[in-house]
């Protein structure tokens, strides 16, 4: 991948409405046993009305935003807010722009916020990021 | 404040956790990650370090009052299957904050992953808050 340039928006990543499969799925293979995720009376006993997704799912897609971005092994670092809850339907587009880039051992390492945002604009989860630009051309 | 200050500090470990990649791929796939050396669970995701399931022994927290804060992840390398990571966690801050509803306990827990060489892999830190 080239190297980016200060302010360049990186190709986003639009997800589906997240699903209770999806809650499913996730709390099995994170381990994330949570019942508020997954068990609508528990969700509702602490008030809300429908189990919520995973914090770590919305950070899961970051992730995902950024290996698309500057291939897999490329993430120096990852770090986020959990702003908004993530309620079942809700499809998430994740974006990031470029902040800066500095050469570091091993090459270019641009550094970028990120965030993913709902339906409704609000960003839900968001942070920075650094990827190293190396792979490829 | 209800929860043990005194834990502030503290370490414990090592956990030790195989990375096996049947984890790497049901992880990948539970995302909907479409990158092949994910799915076929060759390299982890840069969030794969949540499944290392791990607490610290003096902390327990009712889970219907835990929200999580935030949570951040570096890098030295990535992780891959076949590796055998050795998981240090620490309790690194205990603060309490006043919010709208009243006083919110944070509580920072911060780890570090090693190989068996002793080289480290990466750092975590999970800010979480307590109500």
């Amino acid at each position: 991948m080239r190297v980016p340039k200060v302010g360049e928006e990186i190709p986003r990543l639009e997800k589906e409405p997240v699903g209770k499969l999806q809650l499913l799925r996730y709390a099995g293979a994170s381990g994330d046993d949570n019942l508020i995720h997954t068990d609508v009376e528990t969700a509702r006993s602490v008030g809300l009305p429908d189990v919520i997704a995973h914090g770590m799912l919305s950070m899961g897609f970051l992730g995902q935003l950024l290996t698309a971005y500057a291939g897999p092994g490329s993430v120096r670092r990852l770090t986020v807010r959990f702003a908004r809850m993530v309620q079942l339907g809700d499809a998430l587009a994740c974006r990031g722009v470029v902040q800066g880039v500095e050469e570091g051992e091993g090459g270019a390492v641009a550094r970028l916020l990120v965030w993913a945002e709902n339906q409704r604009g609000e960003r839900v989860t968001e942070g920075d990021a650094e990827v190293l630009c190396t792979a490829g051309d | 404040m209800e929860i043990d200050q005194s834990l502030v500090g503290r370490s414990y470990g090592p956990e030790r956790h195989e990375v096996e990649r049947g984890a790497i791929r049901r992880f990948a796939e539970a995302i909907g990650d479409r990158e092949p050396l994910h799915l076929q669970g060759e390299i982890a995701p840069p969030t794969f370090p949540t499944t290392f399931r791990g607490g610290v022994p003096g902390l327990a927290l009712d889970k219907k009052r835990i929200l999580h804060a935030g949570e951040e992840y570096r890098y030295r390398r990535p992780i891959r299957a076949g590796d055998v990571l050795l998981v240090v966690r620490r309790v690194a801050d205990i603060y309490e904050k006043r919010g709208s509803l009243g006083p919110m306990t944070f509580i920072v827990t911060a780890a570090e992953g090693r190989d068996t060489q002793g080289e480290l892999v990466y750092e975590s830190r999970t800010t979480i808050i307590y109500r």
